[in-house]
Protein backbone atom coordinates (compact mmCIF):
# COMPACT_ATOMS: atom_id res chain seq x y z
CA UNK A 1 0.00 0.00 0.00
CA UNK A 2 2.97 2.29 0.91
CA UNK A 3 4.41 1.67 -2.29
CA UNK A 4 1.50 2.54 -4.20
CA UNK A 5 0.62 5.84 -2.31
CA UNK A 6 4.73 6.56 -3.07
CA UNK A 7 4.28 5.79 -6.78
CA UNK A 8 1.19 8.35 -7.21
CA UNK A 9 2.73 11.35 -5.41
CA UNK A 10 5.38 10.59 -8.16
CA UNK A 11 3.39 10.76 -11.21
CA UNK A 12 1.29 13.93 -10.26
CA UNK A 13 2.21 17.27 -10.49
CA UNK A 14 4.68 18.62 -7.95
CA UNK A 15 1.55 21.51 -7.59
CA UNK A 16 -0.92 18.84 -5.81
CA UNK A 17 -3.40 21.20 -4.18
CA UNK A 18 -3.02 21.30 -0.08
CA UNK A 19 -6.27 19.62 0.13
CA UNK A 20 -6.31 17.17 -3.27
CA UNK A 21 -9.06 14.76 -3.15
CA UNK A 22 -6.72 11.85 -2.65
CA UNK A 23 -5.61 13.94 0.70
CA UNK A 24 -9.04 14.28 1.98
CA UNK A 25 -9.74 11.06 1.74
CA UNK A 26 -6.62 10.46 4.23
CA UNK A 27 -8.40 12.04 6.81
CA UNK A 28 -12.09 11.13 6.10
CA UNK A 29 -11.35 7.27 5.51
CA UNK A 30 -10.39 6.82 9.55
CA UNK A 31 -13.12 8.64 10.33
CA UNK A 32 -15.89 5.87 9.95
CA UNK A 33 -14.56 3.21 6.61
CA UNK A 34 -11.10 2.43 8.15
CA UNK A 35 -11.89 3.54 11.93
CA UNK A 36 -8.90 2.37 13.93
CA UNK A 37 -11.14 1.35 17.14
CA UNK A 38 -14.18 0.24 15.03
CA UNK A 39 -12.73 -1.95 12.45
CA UNK A 40 -8.65 -2.12 12.46
CA UNK A 41 -9.16 -3.25 16.25
CA UNK A 42 -6.13 -0.30 17.79
CA UNK A 43 -5.44 1.19 20.66
CA UNK A 44 -8.61 -0.53 22.54
CA UNK A 45 -6.34 -0.26 25.71
CA UNK A 46 -6.67 3.71 26.31
CA UNK A 47 -9.73 3.55 24.48
CA UNK A 48 -11.71 2.51 27.79
CA UNK A 49 -9.92 3.42 30.53
CA UNK A 50 -10.64 7.36 30.65
CA UNK A 51 -14.21 7.29 29.38
CA UNK A 52 -16.02 7.05 32.61
CA UNK A 53 -16.50 11.25 31.96
CA UNK A 54 -16.48 13.87 29.10
CA UNK A 55 -13.47 16.06 30.38
CA UNK A 56 -10.91 13.37 30.98
CA UNK A 57 -11.92 11.99 27.21
CA UNK A 58 -11.32 14.77 26.24
CA UNK A 59 -7.98 15.50 27.32
CA UNK A 60 -6.70 12.17 25.98
CA UNK A 61 -8.19 12.54 22.31
CA UNK A 62 -6.47 16.33 22.20
CA UNK A 63 -3.42 14.48 23.69
CA UNK A 64 -3.39 11.52 20.75
CA UNK A 65 -4.00 13.89 18.25
CA UNK A 66 -1.26 15.82 19.20
CA UNK A 67 0.94 12.46 19.92
CA UNK A 68 0.02 11.25 16.48
CA UNK A 69 0.46 13.98 14.43
CA UNK A 70 3.84 15.14 15.67
CA UNK A 71 4.98 11.49 15.48
CA UNK A 72 4.01 10.94 11.77
CA UNK A 73 5.86 14.38 11.38
CA UNK A 74 8.86 13.55 13.07
CA UNK A 75 9.05 9.66 11.44
CA UNK A 76 8.79 10.82 8.01
CA UNK A 77 11.03 13.60 7.95
CA UNK A 78 13.94 10.65 9.01
CA UNK A 79 12.48 7.78 7.34
CA UNK A 80 15.36 7.87 4.79
CA UNK A 81 17.57 7.41 7.53
CA UNK A 82 16.20 5.09 10.11
CA UNK A 83 17.97 1.63 9.64
CA UNK A 84 14.95 -0.93 9.43
CA UNK A 85 16.51 -3.11 12.35
CA UNK A 86 16.00 -0.80 14.74
CA UNK A 87 13.46 1.01 13.88
CA UNK A 88 10.75 -0.04 16.99
CA UNK A 89 13.38 1.62 19.16
CA UNK A 90 13.52 4.38 17.71
CA UNK A 91 10.04 5.09 17.00
CA UNK A 92 9.25 3.94 20.69
CA UNK A 93 12.18 6.86 21.46
CA UNK A 94 10.49 9.74 19.09
CA UNK A 95 6.58 8.72 20.96
CA UNK A 96 7.87 8.52 24.65
CA UNK A 97 9.52 11.81 24.28
CA UNK A 98 5.87 13.54 23.03
CA UNK A 99 4.37 11.61 25.30
CA UNK A 100 6.80 12.91 28.67
CA UNK A 101 6.18 16.73 26.68
CA UNK A 102 2.21 15.94 26.79
CA UNK A 103 2.68 14.30 30.74
CA UNK A 104 4.98 17.36 31.81
CA UNK A 105 2.17 20.37 30.22
CA UNK A 106 -0.77 18.41 32.10
CA UNK A 107 1.54 18.15 35.09
CA UNK A 108 2.44 22.58 35.07
CA UNK A 109 -1.16 23.42 33.54
CA UNK A 110 -3.84 20.99 34.48
CA UNK A 111 -2.94 18.94 37.43
CA UNK A 112 -6.32 17.40 38.39
CA UNK A 113 -6.29 15.93 35.04
CA UNK A 114 -3.14 14.69 35.34
CA UNK A 115 -4.27 13.09 38.91
CA UNK A 116 -7.45 11.73 36.99
CA UNK A 117 -5.85 10.11 34.37
CA UNK A 118 -2.60 9.16 35.88
CA UNK A 119 -1.13 6.35 33.82
CA UNK A 120 -2.85 6.14 30.95
CA UNK A 121 -1.13 9.15 29.57
CA UNK A 122 2.24 7.53 30.03
CA UNK A 123 0.56 4.43 28.12
CA UNK A 124 -0.09 6.56 25.02
CA UNK A 125 3.65 5.33 24.07
CA UNK A 126 2.33 1.73 23.77
CA UNK A 127 -1.07 2.94 22.33
CA UNK A 128 -1.06 0.68 18.84
CA UNK A 129 -2.73 3.31 16.78
CA UNK A 130 0.35 5.65 17.23
CA UNK A 131 3.08 2.15 16.18
CA UNK A 132 0.93 0.89 13.54
CA UNK A 133 0.25 4.53 11.87
CA UNK A 134 3.71 5.02 12.20
CA UNK A 135 4.96 1.57 10.56
CA UNK A 136 2.22 1.63 8.16
CA UNK A 137 2.13 5.22 6.55
CA UNK A 138 4.66 7.27 8.07
CA UNK A 139 7.80 5.31 7.18
CA UNK A 140 7.10 5.45 3.46
CA UNK A 141 5.14 8.55 2.67
CA UNK A 142 6.19 12.24 2.38
CA UNK A 143 6.02 14.47 5.65
CA UNK A 144 2.60 16.51 4.85
CA UNK A 145 0.53 13.62 3.50
CA UNK A 146 1.87 11.93 6.76
CA UNK A 147 0.66 14.63 9.37
CA UNK A 148 -3.01 14.60 7.37
CA UNK A 149 -2.84 10.33 7.94
CA UNK A 150 -2.27 10.82 11.52
CA UNK A 151 -4.58 13.97 12.07
CA UNK A 152 -7.07 11.76 10.30
CA UNK A 153 -6.76 8.62 12.80
CA UNK A 154 -6.20 10.22 15.81
CA UNK A 155 -9.62 11.73 14.81
CA UNK A 156 -11.07 8.59 14.23
CA UNK A 157 -10.18 7.28 17.38
CA UNK A 158 -11.37 10.75 19.26
CA UNK A 159 -14.85 10.31 17.71
CA UNK A 160 -14.76 6.80 19.10
CA UNK A 161 -14.03 7.48 22.74
CA UNK A 162 -15.83 10.85 22.83
CA UNK A 163 -19.14 8.92 21.87
CA UNK A 164 -18.30 5.76 24.64
CA UNK A 165 -17.67 8.48 26.58
CA UNK A 166 -20.96 10.18 26.43
CA UNK A 167 -22.99 7.39 27.12
CA UNK A 168 -20.58 6.16 29.87
CA UNK A 169 -21.13 10.17 31.68
CA UNK A 170 -24.36 10.40 30.96
CA UNK A 171 -25.92 6.86 32.13
CA UNK A 172 -23.60 6.34 34.80
CA UNK A 173 -23.56 9.54 36.43
CA UNK A 174 -26.73 11.43 34.87
CA UNK A 175 -24.33 14.00 33.39
CA UNK A 176 -22.82 15.66 30.17
CA UNK A 177 -19.50 17.52 30.47
CA UNK A 178 -20.47 17.39 34.29
CA UNK A 179 -23.83 19.19 33.72
CA UNK A 180 -26.45 17.37 35.17
CA UNK A 181 -28.88 16.51 32.89
CA UNK A 182 -30.68 14.17 35.03
CA UNK A 183 -30.88 16.03 37.63
CA UNK A 184 -32.18 18.86 35.25
CA UNK A 185 -34.91 16.69 33.24
CA UNK A 186 -36.11 15.36 37.18
CA UNK A 187 -36.37 19.17 38.26
CA UNK A 188 -38.99 19.41 35.07
CA UNK A 189 -41.30 17.19 36.67
CA UNK A 190 -40.87 18.15 40.17
CA UNK A 191 -41.62 16.66 43.70
CA UNK A 192 -39.93 13.57 44.17
CA UNK A 193 -38.87 12.12 40.81
CA UNK A 194 -35.71 11.45 39.93
CA UNK A 195 -33.87 9.04 37.49
CA UNK A 196 -31.62 6.16 38.92
CA UNK A 197 -27.83 6.63 37.05
CA UNK A 198 -26.53 2.85 36.28
CA UNK A 199 -23.41 1.97 38.56
CA UNK A 200 -22.82 -0.68 36.32
CA UNK A 201 -21.82 2.46 33.21
CA UNK A 202 -18.93 3.73 35.61
CA UNK A 203 -17.62 0.14 35.99
CA UNK A 204 -15.07 -1.06 33.57
CA UNK A 205 -17.44 -3.63 32.52
CA UNK A 206 -20.04 -0.82 31.18
CA UNK A 207 -17.34 0.52 28.89
CA UNK A 208 -16.98 -2.75 27.32
CA UNK A 209 -19.91 -3.41 26.94
CA UNK A 210 -21.02 0.14 25.66
CA UNK A 211 -18.17 -0.44 22.74
CA UNK A 212 -19.64 -3.66 21.65
CA UNK A 213 -22.73 -1.93 21.13
CA UNK A 214 -20.65 0.97 19.32
CA UNK A 215 -19.05 -0.98 16.92
CA UNK A 216 -22.22 -3.73 16.41
CA UNK A 217 -24.20 0.07 15.29
CA UNK A 218 -21.06 1.23 13.41
CA UNK A 219 -20.43 -2.08 11.43
CA UNK A 220 -23.77 -2.18 10.33
CA UNK A 221 -24.01 1.09 8.78
CA UNK A 222 -20.78 0.35 6.93
CA UNK A 223 -21.63 -3.31 6.47
CA UNK A 224 -18.26 -4.51 7.03
CA UNK A 225 -17.76 -8.12 8.67
CA UNK A 226 -15.06 -9.71 9.97
CA UNK A 227 -14.52 -13.75 9.43
CA UNK B 1 1.48 -13.01 53.73
CA UNK B 2 1.36 -9.68 53.00
CA UNK B 3 3.04 -11.21 49.25
CA UNK B 4 0.68 -13.62 49.22
CA UNK B 5 -2.37 -11.06 49.63
CA UNK B 6 -0.75 -8.72 46.62
CA UNK B 7 -0.20 -12.01 44.43
CA UNK B 8 -3.68 -12.64 45.02
CA UNK B 9 -5.25 -8.89 44.39
CA UNK B 10 -3.14 -8.48 41.44
CA UNK B 11 -4.46 -11.90 39.61
CA UNK B 12 -7.82 -11.42 40.39
CA UNK B 13 -9.20 -8.48 42.13
CA UNK B 14 -7.13 -5.51 40.26
CA UNK B 15 -6.97 -7.57 36.92
CA UNK B 16 -4.75 -6.00 34.13
CA UNK B 17 -7.69 -6.51 31.76
CA UNK B 18 -10.46 -6.48 33.54
CA UNK B 19 -10.02 -3.54 35.70
CA UNK B 20 -7.50 -1.41 34.08
CA UNK B 21 -8.33 -2.77 30.35
CA UNK B 22 -4.32 -2.87 29.79
CA UNK B 23 -3.43 -5.44 26.92
CA UNK B 24 -6.76 -4.86 25.08
CA UNK B 25 -5.08 -5.11 21.99
CA UNK B 26 -3.25 -8.27 22.07
CA UNK B 27 -5.70 -9.72 24.56
CA UNK B 28 -8.21 -9.01 21.08
CA UNK B 29 -6.30 -10.04 18.47
CA UNK B 30 -4.22 -13.41 19.74
CA UNK B 31 -7.60 -14.86 21.71
CA UNK B 32 -8.74 -16.77 18.62
CA UNK B 33 -6.88 -20.42 19.46
CA UNK B 34 -6.21 -21.76 23.04
CA UNK B 35 -2.55 -22.97 21.56
CA UNK B 36 -1.92 -19.32 20.86
CA UNK B 37 -3.13 -17.62 23.41
CA UNK B 38 -1.21 -20.04 26.22
CA UNK B 39 2.12 -19.09 24.27
CA UNK B 40 1.30 -15.45 24.72
CA UNK B 41 0.20 -15.74 27.92
CA UNK B 42 3.20 -17.32 28.80
CA UNK B 43 5.57 -14.78 27.13
CA UNK B 44 3.83 -11.82 28.75
CA UNK B 45 4.05 -13.87 32.79
CA UNK B 46 7.63 -13.99 31.86
CA UNK B 47 8.74 -10.79 30.36
CA UNK B 48 6.32 -8.34 33.52
CA UNK B 49 8.20 -10.64 36.37
CA UNK B 50 11.31 -9.84 34.60
CA UNK B 51 10.78 -6.14 33.70
CA UNK B 52 8.99 -4.87 37.06
CA UNK B 53 11.30 -5.72 39.24
CA UNK B 54 14.37 -3.93 36.69
CA UNK B 55 12.21 -1.29 36.54
CA UNK B 56 11.84 -1.19 40.04
CA UNK B 57 15.63 -0.70 40.49
CA UNK B 58 16.32 2.00 37.94
CA UNK B 59 13.30 3.76 39.35
CA UNK B 60 14.69 3.83 42.93
CA UNK B 61 18.44 4.28 42.20
CA UNK B 62 18.07 6.76 39.48
CA UNK B 63 15.03 8.70 38.89
CA UNK B 64 12.62 9.30 41.99
CA UNK B 65 13.65 12.72 43.26
CA UNK B 66 16.87 12.73 45.69
CA UNK B 67 18.07 8.99 44.30
CA UNK B 68 20.96 9.80 43.17
CA UNK B 69 21.72 10.71 46.75
CA UNK B 70 24.14 8.31 46.65
CA UNK B 71 26.42 10.01 44.52
CA UNK B 72 26.70 12.70 46.89
CA UNK B 73 25.28 15.93 48.02
CA UNK B 74 25.32 18.05 45.14
CA UNK B 75 23.00 15.39 43.43
CA UNK B 76 20.95 14.85 46.17
CA UNK B 77 18.25 17.43 45.08
CA UNK B 78 17.98 16.32 41.15
CA UNK B 79 14.55 14.74 39.82
CA UNK B 80 14.58 12.60 37.07
CA UNK B 81 10.69 11.94 37.25
CA UNK B 82 10.34 13.17 33.66
CA UNK B 83 12.38 10.57 32.25
CA UNK B 84 10.16 7.77 33.28
CA UNK B 85 8.56 6.98 30.28
CA UNK B 86 11.51 6.89 28.03
CA UNK B 87 13.75 4.89 30.47
CA UNK B 88 11.07 2.35 31.23
CA UNK B 89 10.11 1.80 27.67
CA UNK B 90 13.78 1.75 27.10
CA UNK B 91 14.12 -0.85 29.80
CA UNK B 92 11.35 -2.83 28.42
CA UNK B 93 12.47 -3.42 24.93
CA UNK B 94 15.92 -4.15 25.64
CA UNK B 95 15.00 -6.97 28.15
CA UNK B 96 12.41 -8.02 25.52
CA UNK B 97 15.29 -8.44 23.08
CA UNK B 98 17.46 -9.99 25.19
CA UNK B 99 14.67 -12.54 26.65
CA UNK B 100 14.17 -13.82 22.90
CA UNK B 101 17.78 -13.75 22.73
CA UNK B 102 18.74 -15.94 26.09
CA UNK B 103 15.39 -18.13 25.23
CA UNK B 104 16.38 -19.31 21.67
CA UNK B 105 20.17 -19.86 22.97
CA UNK B 106 19.06 -21.88 25.52
CA UNK B 107 16.19 -23.20 24.89
CA UNK B 108 14.81 -23.55 21.17
CA UNK B 109 11.88 -25.44 21.58
CA UNK B 110 10.44 -22.81 23.74
CA UNK B 111 11.42 -20.13 21.59
CA UNK B 112 9.75 -21.53 18.82
CA UNK B 113 6.15 -22.04 20.45
CA UNK B 114 6.74 -18.15 22.20
CA UNK B 115 9.18 -16.21 19.44
CA UNK B 116 6.91 -14.55 17.34
CA UNK B 117 5.16 -13.47 20.67
CA UNK B 118 8.58 -11.84 21.98
CA UNK B 119 8.63 -8.65 19.45
CA UNK B 120 4.72 -7.87 19.90
CA UNK B 121 4.99 -7.78 23.56
CA UNK B 122 7.67 -4.82 23.81
CA UNK B 123 4.58 -2.99 22.50
CA UNK B 124 1.78 -4.49 24.61
CA UNK B 125 0.63 -1.64 27.31
CA UNK B 126 -0.21 -4.19 30.40
CA UNK B 127 3.99 -4.27 30.38
CA UNK B 128 4.29 -0.78 30.26
CA UNK B 129 1.16 -0.20 32.56
CA UNK B 130 2.77 -2.77 35.09
CA UNK B 131 5.95 -0.63 35.83
CA UNK B 132 4.14 2.71 35.91
CA UNK B 133 1.56 0.98 38.53
CA UNK B 134 4.73 -0.04 40.32
CA UNK B 135 5.99 3.25 40.41
CA UNK B 136 3.06 5.10 41.28
CA UNK B 137 2.60 2.85 44.19
CA UNK B 138 5.56 2.46 46.19
CA UNK B 139 6.46 -1.12 46.13
CA UNK B 140 9.51 -2.65 47.59
CA UNK B 141 11.71 -5.23 45.32
CA UNK B 142 10.10 -7.87 46.51
CA UNK B 143 6.40 -6.44 46.12
CA UNK B 144 7.47 -5.06 42.80
CA UNK B 145 8.17 -8.64 41.89
CA UNK B 146 5.46 -10.25 43.06
CA UNK B 147 3.33 -7.77 41.52
CA UNK B 148 4.75 -8.23 38.00
CA UNK B 149 3.95 -12.22 38.52
CA UNK B 150 0.75 -11.69 39.80
CA UNK B 151 -0.83 -9.14 36.75
CA UNK B 152 1.27 -11.13 34.00
CA UNK B 153 -0.91 -14.10 35.44
CA UNK B 154 -4.19 -12.54 35.53
CA UNK B 155 -3.54 -11.30 32.04
CA UNK B 156 -2.87 -15.29 31.54
CA UNK B 157 -6.12 -16.69 32.81
CA UNK B 158 -7.91 -13.79 31.36
CA UNK B 159 -6.92 -14.73 27.80
CA UNK B 160 -6.95 -18.31 28.27
CA UNK B 161 -10.48 -18.01 29.25
CA UNK B 162 -12.09 -15.59 26.43
CA UNK B 163 -9.88 -17.85 23.89
CA UNK B 164 -11.90 -21.05 25.05
CA UNK B 165 -14.96 -18.96 24.84
CA UNK B 166 -14.23 -18.30 21.21
CA UNK B 167 -12.58 -21.48 20.13
CA UNK B 168 -16.37 -22.46 21.35
CA UNK B 169 -18.10 -19.65 19.56
CA UNK B 170 -17.24 -20.50 16.51
CA UNK B 171 -20.35 -22.59 15.92
CA UNK B 172 -23.15 -20.05 16.98
CA UNK B 173 -24.72 -17.51 14.77
CA UNK B 174 -23.64 -14.14 15.69
CA UNK B 175 -24.86 -11.43 13.69
CA UNK B 176 -23.09 -9.89 10.98
CA UNK B 177 -21.90 -6.62 12.45
CA UNK B 178 -21.34 -8.31 15.51
CA UNK B 179 -19.29 -10.65 14.33
CA UNK B 180 -15.34 -10.47 15.88
CA UNK B 181 -15.07 -7.81 17.71
CA UNK B 182 -18.53 -6.51 18.90
CA UNK B 183 -19.01 -10.21 20.11
CA UNK B 184 -15.82 -9.92 21.89
CA UNK B 185 -16.13 -6.88 23.82
CA UNK B 186 -19.18 -7.78 24.85
CA UNK B 187 -18.05 -11.56 26.10
CA UNK B 188 -15.27 -9.23 27.56
CA UNK B 189 -17.84 -7.37 29.81
CA UNK B 190 -19.36 -10.49 31.44
CA UNK B 191 -16.31 -12.05 32.12
CA UNK B 192 -15.58 -8.42 33.90
CA UNK B 193 -18.74 -8.88 35.53
CA UNK B 194 -17.59 -12.48 36.94
CA UNK B 195 -14.49 -11.11 37.86
CA UNK B 196 -16.41 -8.14 39.35
CA UNK B 197 -17.41 -10.52 41.88
CA UNK B 198 -13.98 -10.95 43.52
CA UNK B 199 -14.20 -7.25 44.76
CA UNK B 200 -16.24 -8.65 47.91
CA UNK B 201 -12.84 -10.62 48.84
CA UNK B 202 -11.00 -7.98 51.85
CA UNK B 203 -7.37 -8.71 51.88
Amino acid sequence: MSTETAEKTQVQKPSEPILSKRRKKLITDPLVDDNPITIQVLGICSALAVTTQMQPTMVMALSVIFVMVMANLTISLIRNTIPSRVRIIVQLAIVATLVTLVNEVLKAFAFDMYKELSVFIGLIITNCIVMGRLEAFALGNKPYDSVLDGFGSALGYSWIILAVAFFRELWGSGSVFGYPVFENIAGLFGGGFSLATNGLMVSPVGAFIVLGLIIWVQRTKTGYIEH
Amino acid sequence: MELFNLAIRSIFIDNMVFAYFLGMCSFLAVSKKVSTALGLGAAVIFVLTVTVPVNWLLNEFILKEGALAFLGENFATIDLTFLRFIMFIAVIAAMVQLVEMIIEKFAPALYGSLGIFLPLIAVNCAILGGSLFMAGRDYTLAEAGVYGFGSGTGFFLAIVALAAIREKLKYSNVPNGLKGLGITMLITGLMGIAFMSFMGIDL
